[in-house]
Protein backbone atom coordinates (compact mmCIF):
# COMPACT_ATOMS: atom_id res chain seq x y z
CA UNK A 1 0.00 0.00 0.00
CA UNK A 2 2.64 2.48 -0.99
CA UNK A 3 1.49 6.04 -0.93
CA UNK A 4 -1.68 5.12 0.83
CA UNK A 5 -1.06 7.45 3.71
CA UNK A 6 -3.95 9.47 5.00
CA UNK A 7 -2.77 12.74 6.47
CA UNK A 8 -6.00 14.08 7.75
CA UNK A 9 -5.96 17.21 9.83
CA UNK A 10 -5.20 15.22 12.93
CA UNK A 11 -1.93 14.20 11.39
CA UNK A 12 -2.85 10.56 11.64
CA UNK A 13 -1.46 8.23 9.13
CA UNK A 14 -3.48 5.21 8.30
CA UNK A 15 -3.69 3.27 5.14
CA UNK A 16 -6.81 4.09 3.17
CA UNK A 17 -7.55 0.57 2.05
CA UNK A 18 -11.14 1.11 3.15
CA UNK A 19 -11.53 3.93 0.63
CA UNK A 20 -14.76 4.08 -1.32
CA UNK A 21 -14.67 1.74 -4.29
CA UNK A 22 -16.04 4.54 -6.41
CA UNK A 23 -13.89 4.59 -9.50
CA UNK A 24 -14.04 8.32 -9.93
CA UNK A 25 -17.32 8.23 -11.77
CA UNK A 26 -18.14 11.85 -12.47
CA UNK A 27 -21.42 11.10 -14.23
CA UNK A 28 -24.21 8.65 -13.52
CA UNK A 29 -25.92 7.91 -16.83
CA UNK A 30 -26.90 4.24 -16.51
CA UNK A 31 -26.01 1.22 -14.39
CA UNK A 32 -24.66 -0.79 -17.35
CA UNK A 33 -21.03 -0.45 -16.24
CA UNK A 34 -21.51 -0.56 -12.47
CA UNK A 35 -19.76 -3.34 -10.57
CA UNK A 36 -21.32 -5.13 -7.63
CA UNK A 37 -18.82 -3.35 -5.36
CA UNK A 38 -19.67 0.08 -6.71
CA UNK A 39 -23.38 -0.52 -6.23
CA UNK A 40 -22.70 -1.57 -2.64
CA UNK A 41 -20.73 1.61 -2.07
CA UNK A 42 -23.71 3.68 -3.27
CA UNK A 43 -25.98 1.70 -0.91
CA UNK A 44 -23.61 2.14 2.04
CA UNK A 45 -23.45 5.86 1.35
CA UNK A 46 -27.26 5.93 1.11
CA UNK A 47 -27.46 4.24 4.54
CA UNK A 48 -25.56 7.22 5.98
CA UNK A 49 -27.77 9.67 4.11
CA UNK A 50 -30.88 8.02 5.48
CA UNK A 51 -29.56 8.60 8.99
CA UNK A 52 -29.22 12.30 8.13
CA UNK A 53 -32.82 12.42 6.90
CA UNK A 54 -33.97 11.05 10.28
CA UNK A 55 -32.26 13.84 12.27
CA UNK A 56 -34.10 16.75 13.88
CA UNK A 57 -32.36 19.00 11.33
CA UNK A 58 -32.15 16.80 8.22
CA UNK A 59 -29.43 18.81 6.55
CA UNK A 60 -25.63 18.76 6.27
CA UNK A 61 -23.52 21.55 4.79
CA UNK A 62 -21.55 19.36 2.36
CA UNK A 63 -22.66 20.97 -0.92
CA UNK A 64 -22.99 24.47 0.48
CA UNK A 65 -22.27 27.04 -2.19
CA UNK A 66 -22.85 24.58 -5.02
CA UNK A 67 -25.77 24.72 -7.42
CA UNK A 68 -27.64 21.68 -8.61
CA UNK A 69 -29.74 22.34 -11.71
CA UNK A 70 -32.69 20.07 -12.45
CA UNK A 71 -33.17 20.30 -16.21
CA UNK A 72 -36.43 18.52 -16.99
CA UNK A 73 -37.64 18.22 -20.57
CA UNK A 74 -40.40 15.85 -19.48
CA UNK A 75 -43.01 16.28 -16.76
CA UNK A 76 -42.10 14.71 -13.44
CA UNK A 77 -43.12 15.16 -9.85
CA UNK A 78 -41.48 12.53 -7.73
CA UNK A 79 -38.11 12.38 -9.43
CA UNK A 80 -37.69 16.16 -9.58
CA UNK A 81 -38.87 16.72 -6.01
CA UNK A 82 -36.72 13.82 -4.84
CA UNK A 83 -33.60 15.30 -6.47
CA UNK A 84 -34.50 18.72 -5.12
CA UNK A 85 -34.88 17.47 -1.54
CA UNK A 86 -31.70 15.43 -1.85
CA UNK A 87 -29.68 18.42 -3.06
CA UNK A 88 -31.15 20.69 -0.37
CA UNK A 89 -30.45 18.13 2.36
CA UNK A 90 -26.81 18.29 1.31
CA UNK A 91 -26.91 22.07 1.56
CA UNK A 92 -26.87 22.82 -2.19
CA UNK A 93 -28.81 25.53 -3.97
CA UNK A 94 -31.34 24.10 -6.41
CA UNK A 95 -32.60 25.58 -9.65
CA UNK A 96 -35.43 23.88 -11.52
CA UNK A 97 -35.66 24.37 -15.27
CA UNK A 98 -38.46 22.80 -17.26
CA UNK A 99 -38.76 22.84 -21.02
CA UNK A 100 -42.09 24.60 -21.01
CA UNK A 101 -41.69 28.22 -20.06
CA UNK A 102 -37.96 28.26 -20.80
CA UNK A 103 -36.00 29.42 -23.84
CA UNK A 104 -36.31 25.87 -25.19
CA UNK A 105 -39.68 27.05 -26.45
CA UNK A 106 -37.86 29.80 -28.34
CA UNK A 107 -35.85 27.19 -30.19
CA UNK A 108 -32.65 27.05 -28.14
CA UNK A 109 -30.80 23.77 -28.64
CA UNK A 110 -30.14 21.35 -25.79
CA UNK A 111 -26.40 22.01 -25.78
CA UNK A 112 -26.86 25.78 -25.85
CA UNK A 113 -29.20 25.52 -22.88
CA UNK A 114 -26.73 23.49 -20.83
CA UNK A 115 -23.83 25.76 -21.80
CA UNK A 116 -25.88 28.70 -20.59
CA UNK A 117 -26.67 26.92 -17.32
CA UNK A 118 -22.99 26.11 -16.87
CA UNK A 119 -22.04 29.73 -17.46
CA UNK A 120 -24.63 30.77 -14.90
CA UNK A 121 -22.75 28.69 -12.33
CA UNK A 122 -24.35 25.22 -12.31
CA UNK A 123 -22.16 22.65 -10.53
CA UNK A 124 -24.25 19.55 -11.17
CA UNK A 125 -26.79 18.90 -13.93
CA UNK A 126 -29.68 16.52 -13.36
CA UNK A 127 -31.25 15.85 -16.74
CA UNK A 128 -34.50 14.27 -17.82
CA UNK A 129 -35.17 14.15 -21.55
CA UNK A 130 -37.64 12.40 -23.82
CA UNK A 131 -34.86 11.39 -26.22
CA UNK A 132 -32.79 8.34 -25.30
CA UNK A 133 -29.15 9.33 -24.99
CA UNK A 134 -29.62 13.07 -24.42
CA UNK A 135 -27.74 13.03 -21.07
CA UNK A 136 -24.82 11.27 -22.80
CA UNK A 137 -24.59 14.06 -25.36
CA UNK A 138 -24.56 16.60 -22.54
CA UNK A 139 -22.02 14.69 -20.44
CA UNK A 140 -19.56 14.61 -23.34
CA UNK A 141 -19.68 18.38 -23.60
CA UNK A 142 -19.65 19.21 -19.91
CA UNK A 143 -16.90 19.54 -17.31
CA UNK A 144 -19.41 19.14 -14.47
CA UNK A 145 -21.19 16.01 -13.23
CA UNK A 146 -24.29 14.96 -15.16
CA UNK A 147 -26.89 12.69 -13.57
CA UNK A 148 -29.46 11.01 -15.79
CA UNK A 149 -32.95 11.39 -14.33
CA UNK A 150 -34.53 9.37 -17.12
CA UNK A 151 -33.85 9.52 -20.87
CA UNK A 152 -36.55 8.33 -23.26
CA UNK A 153 -36.93 4.57 -23.15
CA UNK A 154 -33.27 4.06 -22.32
CA UNK A 155 -32.22 4.42 -18.69
CA UNK A 156 -33.25 5.68 -15.27
CA UNK A 157 -30.27 4.82 -13.06
CA UNK A 158 -31.33 6.51 -9.81
CA UNK A 159 -34.72 4.74 -9.94
CA UNK A 160 -32.94 1.42 -10.43
CA UNK A 161 -30.59 2.24 -7.54
CA UNK A 162 -33.46 3.02 -5.21
CA UNK A 163 -35.30 -0.13 -6.33
CA UNK A 164 -32.28 -2.31 -5.58
CA UNK A 165 -31.66 -0.43 -2.34
CA UNK A 166 -35.26 -1.00 -1.22
CA UNK A 167 -35.00 -4.72 -2.02
CA UNK A 168 -31.68 -4.97 -0.17
CA UNK A 169 -33.21 -3.10 2.75
CA UNK A 170 -36.09 -5.55 2.94
CA UNK A 171 -34.30 -8.85 2.36
CA UNK A 172 -30.80 -7.95 3.54
CA UNK A 173 -29.21 -9.32 0.39
CA UNK A 174 -30.20 -9.35 -3.28
CA UNK A 175 -28.22 -12.34 -4.49
CA UNK A 176 -30.50 -15.21 -5.47
CA UNK A 177 -33.77 -13.30 -5.08
CA UNK A 178 -36.38 -13.79 -7.78
CA UNK A 179 -37.55 -10.48 -9.21
CA UNK A 180 -40.49 -10.25 -11.61
CA UNK A 181 -40.88 -7.12 -13.72
CA UNK A 182 -44.27 -6.97 -15.43
CA UNK A 183 -45.61 -4.84 -18.22
CA UNK A 184 -44.43 -2.51 -20.93
CA UNK A 185 -40.75 -3.53 -20.88
CA UNK A 186 -40.15 -2.21 -24.40
CA UNK A 187 -40.80 1.38 -23.38
CA UNK A 188 -39.46 1.15 -19.85
CA UNK A 189 -36.19 2.84 -18.94
CA UNK A 190 -36.83 1.63 -15.39
CA UNK A 191 -36.94 -2.02 -16.44
CA UNK A 192 -33.71 -1.63 -18.43
CA UNK A 193 -31.75 0.02 -15.64
CA UNK A 194 -33.24 -2.38 -13.09
CA UNK A 195 -32.07 -5.30 -15.22
CA UNK A 196 -28.50 -3.96 -15.25
CA UNK A 197 -28.42 -3.25 -11.53
CA UNK A 198 -30.27 -6.30 -10.23
CA UNK A 199 -28.43 -8.82 -12.40
CA UNK A 200 -25.09 -7.27 -11.37
CA UNK A 201 -26.18 -7.86 -7.78
CA UNK A 202 -27.00 -11.49 -8.50
CA UNK A 203 -30.81 -11.41 -8.65
CA UNK A 204 -32.74 -13.75 -10.88
CA UNK A 205 -34.81 -11.37 -13.03
CA UNK A 206 -37.85 -12.30 -15.14
CA UNK A 207 -39.54 -9.98 -17.64
CA UNK A 208 -43.23 -10.62 -18.19
CA UNK A 209 -45.64 -8.86 -20.53
CA UNK A 210 -47.53 -9.15 -23.79
CA UNK A 211 -45.11 -9.96 -26.64
CA UNK A 212 -45.71 -6.65 -28.39
CA UNK A 213 -44.63 -4.76 -25.25
CA UNK A 214 -41.39 -6.69 -24.81
CA UNK A 215 -38.16 -5.56 -26.50
CA UNK A 216 -37.59 -7.22 -29.86
CA UNK A 217 -34.46 -8.93 -28.53
CA UNK A 218 -36.56 -10.59 -25.83
CA UNK A 219 -38.58 -12.44 -28.43
CA UNK A 220 -35.60 -13.92 -30.23
CA UNK A 221 -34.30 -17.21 -28.86
CA UNK A 222 -36.13 -16.77 -25.55
CA UNK A 223 -34.30 -13.59 -24.77
CA UNK A 224 -30.81 -14.94 -25.43
CA UNK A 225 -30.10 -11.79 -27.45
CA UNK A 226 -30.75 -9.43 -24.56
CA UNK A 227 -27.75 -7.80 -22.90
CA UNK A 228 -28.77 -9.13 -19.49
CA UNK A 229 -29.20 -12.68 -18.21
CA UNK A 230 -32.95 -12.19 -17.86
CA UNK A 231 -35.68 -14.74 -18.50
CA UNK A 232 -38.83 -13.91 -20.43
CA UNK A 233 -42.33 -15.19 -19.74
CA UNK A 234 -45.59 -14.23 -21.47
CA UNK A 235 -47.85 -15.81 -18.86
CA UNK A 236 -48.08 -13.82 -15.65
CA UNK A 237 -49.81 -16.56 -13.66
CA UNK A 238 -46.89 -18.83 -14.40
CA UNK A 239 -44.17 -16.23 -14.00
CA UNK A 240 -45.36 -14.98 -10.62
CA UNK A 241 -45.03 -18.40 -8.92
CA UNK A 242 -42.78 -18.06 -5.86
CA UNK A 243 -41.13 -14.78 -6.82
CA UNK A 244 -39.77 -12.55 -4.05
CA UNK A 245 -40.37 -9.20 -5.72
CA UNK A 246 -43.29 -8.22 -7.97
CA UNK A 247 -42.79 -5.00 -9.88
CA UNK A 248 -45.58 -3.96 -12.24
CA UNK A 249 -44.60 -1.09 -14.54
CA UNK A 250 -46.81 1.79 -15.41
CA UNK A 251 -48.68 1.41 -18.69
CA UNK A 252 -47.20 4.42 -20.46
CA UNK A 253 -50.11 5.66 -22.50
CA UNK A 254 -47.99 8.57 -23.79
CA UNK A 255 -45.53 6.15 -25.39
CA UNK A 256 -48.08 3.85 -27.07
CA UNK A 257 -47.52 4.98 -30.62
CA UNK A 258 -49.09 2.68 -33.19
CA UNK A 259 -51.67 1.23 -30.83
CA UNK A 260 -49.61 -1.55 -29.33
CA UNK A 261 -52.11 -1.88 -26.54
CA UNK A 262 -55.52 -3.25 -27.55
CA UNK A 263 -57.46 -2.18 -24.46
CA UNK A 264 -56.68 -1.31 -20.87
CA UNK A 265 -59.35 -3.71 -19.66
CA UNK A 266 -57.74 -6.58 -21.52
CA UNK A 267 -54.31 -5.59 -20.18
CA UNK A 268 -55.61 -5.46 -16.62
CA UNK A 269 -57.18 -8.90 -17.03
CA UNK A 270 -53.99 -10.53 -18.30
CA UNK A 271 -51.23 -8.54 -16.60
CA UNK A 272 -52.74 -6.62 -13.69
CA UNK A 273 -51.40 -7.50 -10.23
CA UNK A 274 -54.40 -8.52 -8.18
CA UNK A 275 -54.53 -9.90 -4.67
CA UNK A 276 -55.34 -13.35 -6.06
CA UNK A 277 -52.29 -13.26 -8.35
CA UNK A 278 -50.04 -11.96 -5.59
CA UNK A 279 -51.04 -14.95 -3.45
CA UNK A 280 -49.13 -17.15 -5.92
CA UNK A 281 -45.88 -15.31 -5.22
CA UNK A 282 -43.70 -16.22 -2.24
CA UNK A 283 -45.40 -15.45 1.05
CA UNK A 284 -42.62 -13.01 1.93
CA UNK A 285 -42.91 -11.26 -1.44
CA UNK A 286 -42.94 -7.48 -1.69
CA UNK A 287 -44.68 -5.33 -4.31
CA UNK A 288 -42.87 -2.38 -5.87
CA UNK A 289 -43.90 0.22 -8.42
CA UNK A 290 -41.83 3.01 -9.94
CA UNK A 291 -44.89 5.29 -9.97
CA UNK A 292 -47.05 6.98 -10.85
CA UNK A 293 -49.52 4.11 -10.58
CA UNK A 294 -52.56 3.46 -12.76
CA UNK A 295 -54.59 1.73 -10.09
CA UNK A 296 -56.95 -0.85 -11.54
CA UNK A 297 -54.77 -1.28 -14.65
CA UNK A 298 -51.32 -2.67 -13.87
CA UNK A 299 -51.95 -2.89 -10.13
CA UNK A 300 -55.08 -3.14 -7.98
CA UNK A 301 -55.57 -0.51 -5.31
CA UNK A 302 -55.66 -3.06 -2.47
CA UNK A 303 -52.30 -4.47 -3.61
CA UNK A 304 -50.77 -1.03 -4.14
CA UNK A 305 -51.62 0.01 -0.60
CA UNK A 306 -51.57 -3.43 1.03
CA UNK A 307 -49.21 -4.89 3.58
CA UNK A 308 -46.79 -6.26 0.99
CA UNK A 309 -46.40 -2.95 -0.82
CA UNK A 310 -43.13 -1.06 -0.33
CA UNK A 311 -44.05 1.73 -2.73
CA UNK A 312 -43.79 4.42 -0.03
CA UNK A 313 -40.41 3.10 1.14
CA UNK A 314 -39.22 3.33 -2.46
CA UNK A 315 -40.11 7.01 -2.55
CA UNK A 316 -38.44 7.70 0.81
CA UNK A 317 -35.33 5.73 -0.11
CA UNK A 318 -35.16 7.69 -3.36
CA UNK A 319 -34.08 10.83 -1.51
CA UNK A 320 -31.27 8.99 0.31
CA UNK A 321 -30.08 7.33 -2.90
CA UNK A 322 -30.03 10.65 -4.77
CA UNK A 323 -28.11 12.28 -1.90
CA UNK A 324 -25.57 9.48 -2.18
CA UNK A 325 -25.30 9.89 -5.95
CA UNK A 326 -24.93 13.68 -5.74
CA UNK A 327 -22.26 13.38 -3.03
CA UNK A 328 -20.31 10.73 -4.93
CA UNK A 329 -20.31 12.51 -8.31
CA UNK A 330 -19.30 15.85 -6.79
CA UNK A 331 -16.55 14.17 -4.75
CA UNK A 332 -15.33 12.28 -7.81
CA UNK A 333 -15.27 15.42 -9.94
CA UNK A 334 -13.36 17.25 -7.19
CA UNK A 335 -10.94 14.35 -6.83
CA UNK A 336 -10.23 14.54 -10.52
CA UNK A 337 -9.70 18.28 -10.58
CA UNK A 338 -7.35 17.93 -7.60
CA UNK A 339 -5.03 16.02 -9.88
CA UNK A 340 -5.51 12.57 -8.46
CA UNK A 341 -4.53 9.74 -10.65
CA UNK A 342 -7.88 7.98 -10.90
CA UNK A 343 -9.34 9.39 -14.09
CA UNK A 344 -12.97 10.22 -14.49
CA UNK A 345 -14.75 7.51 -16.34
CA UNK A 346 -15.43 9.07 -19.73
CA UNK A 347 -19.02 9.37 -20.74
CA UNK A 348 -19.71 6.10 -22.48
CA UNK A 349 -21.33 5.93 -25.88
CA UNK A 350 -24.74 4.52 -26.45
CA UNK A 351 -23.74 2.08 -29.16
CA UNK A 352 -25.25 -1.33 -28.75
CA UNK A 353 -26.72 -0.47 -25.40
CA UNK A 354 -30.31 0.09 -26.46
CA UNK A 355 -31.94 -3.24 -27.12
CA UNK A 356 -35.06 -2.09 -28.89
CA UNK B 1 7.72 -2.64 0.92
CA UNK B 2 7.95 -2.51 4.69
CA UNK B 3 11.72 -2.13 4.48
CA UNK B 4 11.35 0.71 2.03
CA UNK B 5 9.09 2.53 4.47
CA UNK B 6 11.49 2.01 7.38
CA UNK B 7 14.32 3.53 5.43
CA UNK B 8 12.39 6.77 5.09
CA UNK B 9 10.57 6.92 8.38
CA UNK B 10 11.32 6.06 11.96
CA UNK B 11 8.59 5.13 14.42
CA UNK B 12 9.02 6.14 18.03
CA UNK B 13 6.62 4.80 20.63
CA UNK B 14 5.07 7.57 22.70
CA UNK B 15 2.60 5.49 24.69
CA UNK B 16 2.63 1.72 25.04
CA UNK B 17 -0.44 -0.36 25.89
CA UNK B 18 -0.12 0.10 29.67
CA UNK B 19 0.49 3.83 29.44
CA UNK B 20 -2.49 4.13 27.09
CA UNK B 21 -4.72 2.23 29.51
CA UNK B 22 -3.67 4.43 32.42
CA UNK B 23 -4.17 7.64 30.46
CA UNK B 24 -7.68 6.56 29.41
CA UNK B 25 -8.51 5.55 32.97
CA UNK B 26 -7.32 8.93 34.29
CA UNK B 27 -9.37 10.80 31.68
CA UNK B 28 -12.45 8.77 32.62
CA UNK B 29 -12.01 9.79 36.27
CA UNK B 30 -11.46 13.43 35.33
CA UNK B 31 -14.60 13.48 33.16
CA UNK B 32 -16.76 12.16 36.00
CA UNK B 33 -15.09 14.38 38.60
CA UNK B 34 -15.44 17.61 36.64
CA UNK B 35 -19.07 16.85 35.79
CA UNK B 36 -19.93 16.00 39.41
CA UNK B 37 -20.90 12.43 38.54
CA UNK B 38 -21.90 10.49 35.47
CA UNK B 39 -25.49 11.83 35.32
CA UNK B 40 -26.32 13.54 32.05
CA UNK B 41 -23.06 12.60 30.35
CA UNK B 42 -23.07 11.37 26.74
CA UNK B 43 -19.78 10.10 25.31
CA UNK B 44 -19.37 10.56 21.56
CA UNK B 45 -16.42 8.97 19.78
CA UNK B 46 -15.34 10.55 16.50
CA UNK B 47 -14.83 8.15 13.60
CA UNK B 48 -12.74 6.27 13.31
CA UNK B 49 -10.13 6.01 16.13
CA UNK B 50 -12.17 8.06 18.59
CA UNK B 51 -14.85 5.37 18.67
CA UNK B 52 -12.89 2.61 20.46
CA UNK B 53 -11.38 5.22 22.80
CA UNK B 54 -14.87 6.46 23.76
CA UNK B 55 -15.90 2.86 24.39
CA UNK B 56 -12.96 2.37 26.72
CA UNK B 57 -13.75 5.52 28.65
CA UNK B 58 -17.33 4.28 28.81
CA UNK B 59 -16.25 0.90 30.18
CA UNK B 60 -14.03 2.59 32.76
CA UNK B 61 -16.84 4.85 33.97
CA UNK B 62 -19.26 1.93 34.15
CA UNK B 63 -16.79 -0.13 36.17
CA UNK B 64 -15.87 2.48 38.78
CA UNK B 65 -19.19 4.34 38.98
CA UNK B 66 -21.53 1.41 38.49
CA UNK B 67 -23.76 3.67 36.41
CA UNK B 68 -24.27 3.44 32.69
CA UNK B 69 -23.35 6.36 30.48
CA UNK B 70 -24.68 6.54 26.90
CA UNK B 71 -21.91 6.16 24.34
CA UNK B 72 -22.27 6.88 20.63
CA UNK B 73 -20.21 7.53 17.56
CA UNK B 74 -20.17 10.45 15.15
CA UNK B 75 -18.81 10.74 11.64
CA UNK B 76 -18.04 14.33 10.69
CA UNK B 77 -17.06 13.73 7.05
CA UNK B 78 -20.00 15.66 5.61
CA UNK B 79 -19.19 18.65 7.86
CA UNK B 80 -15.50 18.88 6.98
CA UNK B 81 -14.19 22.07 5.42
CA UNK B 82 -11.87 19.98 3.24
CA UNK B 83 -14.54 17.48 2.15
CA UNK B 84 -13.82 17.84 -1.55
CA UNK B 85 -10.08 18.51 -1.37
CA UNK B 86 -8.82 14.97 -1.74
CA UNK B 87 -10.01 11.58 -2.75
CA UNK B 88 -13.63 10.52 -2.46
CA UNK B 89 -14.14 10.09 1.28
CA UNK B 90 -16.01 7.22 2.79
CA UNK B 91 -18.79 8.19 5.17
CA UNK B 92 -18.88 6.13 8.35
CA UNK B 93 -21.86 5.31 10.47
CA UNK B 94 -23.19 7.81 12.98
CA UNK B 95 -24.96 6.32 16.00
CA UNK B 96 -26.07 8.80 18.60
CA UNK B 97 -28.45 8.35 21.52
CA UNK B 98 -31.80 9.64 20.28
CA UNK B 99 -31.92 12.79 22.36
CA UNK B 100 -28.86 14.82 23.24
CA UNK B 101 -30.77 17.96 24.20
CA UNK B 102 -29.67 19.00 27.69
CA UNK B 103 -26.95 16.31 27.70
CA UNK B 104 -23.37 17.01 28.68
CA UNK B 105 -21.66 15.79 25.53
CA UNK B 106 -18.03 14.70 25.70
CA UNK B 107 -16.42 14.35 22.27
CA UNK B 108 -13.63 11.78 22.19
CA UNK B 109 -10.93 11.71 19.51
CA UNK B 110 -7.49 10.21 19.18
CA UNK B 111 -5.34 13.17 18.12
CA UNK B 112 -6.01 16.90 18.41
CA UNK B 113 -4.09 18.78 15.73
CA UNK B 114 -5.52 21.74 13.77
CA UNK B 115 -8.90 21.59 15.51
CA UNK B 116 -10.83 21.45 12.24
CA UNK B 117 -12.31 18.01 12.93
CA UNK B 118 -13.60 19.27 16.28
CA UNK B 119 -15.15 22.34 14.64
CA UNK B 120 -16.99 20.00 12.27
CA UNK B 121 -18.02 17.74 15.16
CA UNK B 122 -19.48 20.63 17.13
CA UNK B 123 -21.55 21.70 14.13
CA UNK B 124 -22.80 18.13 13.74
CA UNK B 125 -23.73 17.84 17.42
CA UNK B 126 -25.65 21.13 17.19
CA UNK B 127 -27.75 19.62 14.38
CA UNK B 128 -28.88 16.87 16.76
CA UNK B 129 -30.09 19.16 19.49
CA UNK B 130 -29.07 21.77 22.02
CA UNK B 131 -26.59 20.02 24.27
CA UNK B 132 -26.12 21.59 27.69
CA UNK B 133 -22.37 21.55 27.15
CA UNK B 134 -19.79 20.09 24.80
CA UNK B 135 -16.39 19.01 26.13
CA UNK B 136 -13.44 17.43 24.37
CA UNK B 137 -11.27 14.48 25.41
CA UNK B 138 -8.27 13.50 23.28
CA UNK B 139 -5.62 10.88 23.78
CA UNK B 140 -2.89 13.06 22.25
CA UNK B 141 -2.71 16.83 21.83
CA UNK B 142 0.03 17.51 19.31
CA UNK B 143 -0.42 21.28 18.97
CA UNK B 144 -0.53 23.37 15.75
CA UNK B 145 -4.08 24.61 16.23
CA UNK B 146 -5.64 26.58 13.38
CA UNK B 147 -8.86 27.37 15.26
CA UNK B 148 -9.59 28.62 18.79
CA UNK B 149 -10.24 25.13 20.16
CA UNK B 150 -8.74 23.36 23.18
CA UNK B 151 -9.19 19.99 24.85
CA UNK B 152 -10.71 19.57 28.31
CA UNK B 153 -9.13 16.16 28.93
CA UNK B 154 -5.76 15.20 27.46
CA UNK B 155 -4.06 11.82 27.68
CA UNK B 156 -0.67 13.13 26.60
CA UNK B 157 0.59 16.51 25.47
CA UNK B 158 3.07 15.95 22.69
CA UNK B 159 5.05 18.76 21.08
CA UNK B 160 5.48 17.90 17.41
CA UNK B 161 6.62 19.41 14.17
CA UNK B 162 4.23 19.57 11.24
CA UNK B 163 6.36 17.08 9.35
CA UNK B 164 5.69 14.43 11.94
CA UNK B 165 2.75 12.06 11.92
CA UNK B 166 1.14 10.87 15.15
CA UNK B 167 -0.55 7.53 14.85
CA UNK B 168 -2.84 6.06 17.49
CA UNK B 169 -3.24 2.32 17.12
CA UNK B 170 -5.96 0.34 18.82
CA UNK B 171 -6.07 -3.39 19.21
CA UNK B 172 -9.53 -3.67 17.60
CA UNK B 173 -8.44 -2.42 14.20
CA UNK B 174 -4.65 -2.21 14.24
CA UNK B 175 -3.63 -5.27 16.25
CA UNK B 176 -1.97 -3.40 19.10
CA UNK B 177 -2.53 -0.55 21.55
CA UNK B 178 0.10 2.14 21.13
CA UNK B 179 0.78 5.70 20.09
CA UNK B 180 3.73 6.28 17.78
CA UNK B 181 5.29 9.35 16.28
CA UNK B 182 6.74 9.06 12.84
CA UNK B 183 9.30 11.43 11.44
CA UNK B 184 8.98 11.77 7.72
CA UNK B 185 11.26 13.51 5.31
CA UNK B 186 8.90 15.89 3.68
CA UNK B 187 10.16 15.47 0.15
CA UNK B 188 10.07 11.71 0.40
CA UNK B 189 6.63 11.92 1.88
CA UNK B 190 5.37 13.96 -1.04
CA UNK B 191 7.02 11.57 -3.41
CA UNK B 192 4.94 8.82 -1.90
CA UNK B 193 1.81 10.78 -2.60
CA UNK B 194 1.21 11.06 1.10
CA UNK B 195 0.76 14.76 1.61
CA UNK B 196 -2.70 14.76 0.15
CA UNK B 197 -6.07 14.51 1.86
Amino acid sequence: MIGAVDRGDTGRSHSVEAAVPWVGRGHVLDLDDFSHQELESVFNTADRMREILARPVPRVPSLRGRSVVNLFYEPSTRTRVSFELAAKSLGADVVNVSASGSSVEKGETLLDTVRTLRALGANVLVVRHKESGAPYTIAKQMDIPVVNAGDGTHAHPTQALLDAYTIRDHFGCIEGLRVLIVGDIAHSRVARSDAWGLTALGADVVFCGPPNLLPATALKDDGECMPWPVRVDFDLDHAIENVDVVMPLRVQLERQEGNRLASLREYARDFGITRARLARAASRAIVMHPGPMNEGVEIDADVAHGGQSVVQQQVTNGVAIRMAVLYLVVAAAAQNSNGHKTPLVPAPGLSGKVPV
Amino acid sequence: MRKFFCALMTDRIILDADQMRRAISRMAHEIVERNSGPQGLVLVGLCTRGVPLAQRIHEAIVSFEGADVPCGQLDVTLYRDDLFSGRVREIHETLLPTNISDAKVVLVDDVLFTGRTIRAAMDAVMDYGRARSIELAVLVDRGHRELPIRADYVGKNLPTSRQEVVEVRVIETDGSDEVVIRRTEDAAFKGLGGAEQ
